[in-house]
């Protein structure tokens, strides 16, 4: 059945128990919002040297969009910025892939569970939100902080 | 073990069963053999072959420019635009065929009133002394442009709130319009709530004090007899998508006197009346208010929705949606943890229902409805500030029309309860 390509188990899990969610310290913090479904999130991003240290949210919005926001969150907290943007760039172009990419499991882990996800339009949107929000924060933070800004 | 539902014997129902067979897009059968059950006419209705026909008939036939031309085409084009107009008037029982404007859609129609007080001499003017009155049960559409021009002008925007039980708040009307008052827009049926407004005490009230007012009727309009001097308003706007028309038409009614006296929106061709290089002179209305070449096969398409809902009755339209809405608001109240944002009887209620499911996103409730071929609006309704007023992010919203039969109603139910079972 379609639907559960779209509602992989693993999605709903990330859903049912987020992973990372809350407000803690941050060097930036966005709000985005989907304005066609209201979805909101607000993502702050801490570093650390050139570490993401730590992506915490809060955010209210559909299962996809908030299993996505826990994938985000354990797939770059962690890792170098320059690792992290490459994560985020892979996981774009899965979901703007029209459900014709699985996805690189080495690179995405979780993530991949979004191919399903990529073939519904309107949805897409609600899998970025998260993802979008952190490459804004990202950059505000990188952008006040321009000593470790490589 | 099959239950019967009372929904097979609801009285004032229609003869659904040959009124779809007029629909195509109704024969249609979705994913592994789902039939179609559309609940989102409050978003834009299905089409009629009568429509359908009337659109090619009018770009096979008559297809030309309207309003000049000598040749055969341009006469039938004009007339067949014309002959929409006056099916209009009498829809809506206007007292002159030349209050009705041909617009794009009702935001279009709300915006040039909105736009025209900005830009007109008193007693119209809106300035920075004045005072606008809407609703918090706007849809975007009507309240956005009162915004732009209160930012433009530095006039006051005020607006009734809503009661718990998804009602305006009247309490406070003697304060909320005034003598200051310029103008109160306002729905007549709100797309989220539901909710159908009295009419009455508010243009009672702005008539005390001077005030023009505008009526939002683009949820009323497709469902209800809507007689505009019944209504005592001074504009009325919808949009023809909503009642069985093509996209690309709506309709501003406004009493004559205002439309001499008010100044124009749009400049450009067919709204004059000589143009020298220094200045111009208008064209009565309502082309004064119809620049450019407007849409000639939408304008008949909506003529022929007309019909198509005259024919049927409108009275009996309504009276079958106002079963329709009983029968689900009854049983919608029966599915665990849903909760109505809006009325919860069908007293004074159009047929757009909008619920939450417990804490299932609606996003998710419509995604998997959509499996199950059940077409219904997720999201904010472009009514955000409702959203806010009840504490939702958004609602899944159900909304039926001449079409809609209680078998869909027990269709969209048995679809909640499989939502409830695919998060639970």
């Amino acid at each position: 059945m379609k639907l559960d390509s779209m509602y992989q188990e693993i999605i709903l899990d990330h859903y049912r128990n987020p992973h990372g969610k809350g407000l803690r310290d941050g060097d930036a913090e966005v709000h985005h919002v989907n304005p066609t479904c209201g979805d909101e999130i607000t993502l702050r991003v801490r570093l650390d040297g050139a570490v993401v240290a730590d992506v915490s949210y809060e955010s209210q919005g559909c299962s996809i969009s908030q299993a996505s926001a826990s994938v985000l969150n354990d797939l770059v907290v962690g890792k170098p910025i320059g690792e992290a943007q490459a994560i985020q760039e892979a996981f774009l172009e899965l979901m703007q892939s029209k459900g014709q990419a699985e996805g690189d499991e080495e690179v995405l882990e979780d993530a991949v569970a979004f191919a399903g996800v990529s073939k519904y339009p309107a949805r897409v949107k609600c899998a970025l939100l998260s993802w979008m929000a952190w490459k804004d924060a990202t950059a505000k933070a990188l952008a006040e902080q321009p000593a470790i800004n490589n | 073990m099959t239950i019967i539902h009372p929904g097979s014997t609801l009285a004032g129902l229609l003869d659904t069963d040959a009124i779809r067979k007029d629909f195509p897009v109704l024969q249609r059968v979705l994913h592994d053999g789902k039939p179609l059950v559309y609940l989102d006419n409050a978003a834009t209705s299905q089409k009629p072959r009568q429509v359908l026909d009337a659109l090619n008939a009018y770009y096979e036939q008559h297809n030309a420019n309207v309003h000049r031309g000598v040749h055969v085409l341009a006469e039938e084009a004009t007339a067949l635009y014309e002959g929409a107009r006056d099916k209009v008037a009498a829809f809506i029982n206007a007292p002159s065929r030349d209050e009705v404007i041909f617009t794009k859609n009702a935001s279009e129609s709300l915006n040039l009133v909105a736009n025209m007080l900005g830009w007109a001499d008193e007693p119209y003017r809106v300035d920075a002394d004045a005072e606008i009155v809407i609703t918090e049960m706007e849809h975007h559409s009507n309240i956005v442009p009162w915004q732009l021009l209160s930012q433009r002008t530095g006039a006051k925007l005020k607006w009734f709130g809503l009661t718990d039980e998804g009602r305006l708040d009247l309490s406070d009307i003697e304060q909320l319009i005034t003598e200051k008052t310029k103008i109160v827009s306002f729905t007549l049926v709100s797309n989220l709530l539901g909710t159908i407004n009295p009419v009455e005490a508010i243009v009672r009230r702005a008539q005390d004090v001077g005030a023009l007012v505008l009526i939002d009727a683009s949820q009323a309009a497709p469902h209800m007899v809507l007689d505009v001097q019944a209504l005592e308003a001074d504009f009325v706007a919808f949009t023809g998508h909503k009642m069985l028309a093509p996209t690309g038409i709506g309709v501003l009614w406004g009493r004559q006197e205002l439309l001499e006296d008010l100044p124009p929106f749009l400049g450009g061709g067919e709204m004059i009346e000589t143009v020298t290089m220094g200045s111009s002179t208008y064209a009565p209305a309502p082309h004064k208010f119809e620049a450019g070449t407007p849409p000639i096969a939408q304008a008949v398409g909506l003529g022929a929705a007309i019909d198509y809902l005259s024919n049927v009755g409108m009275e009996k339209i309504a009276a079958h949606e106002h079963a329709i809405t009983e029968y689900a608001v009854a049983r919608l109240q029966e599915v665990p943890d849903l909760r109505i944002i809006g009325p919860r009887t069908a007293v004074d209620r159009g047929a757009a229902i909008s619920f939450v499911l417990g804490d299932i996103h609606p996003h998710d409730v419509g995604q998997v409805l959509d499996e199950q071929g059940i077409a219904v609006r997720v999201g904010h309704h472009c009514a955000r500030p409702v959203c806010l007023r009840y504490g939702v992010p958004a609602t899944t919203r159900a909304s039926f029309y001449l079409y809609s039969t209680p078998g869909e109603v027990d269709l969209l139910i048995d679809g909640l309860h499989h939502v409830r079972n695919f998060f639970g």
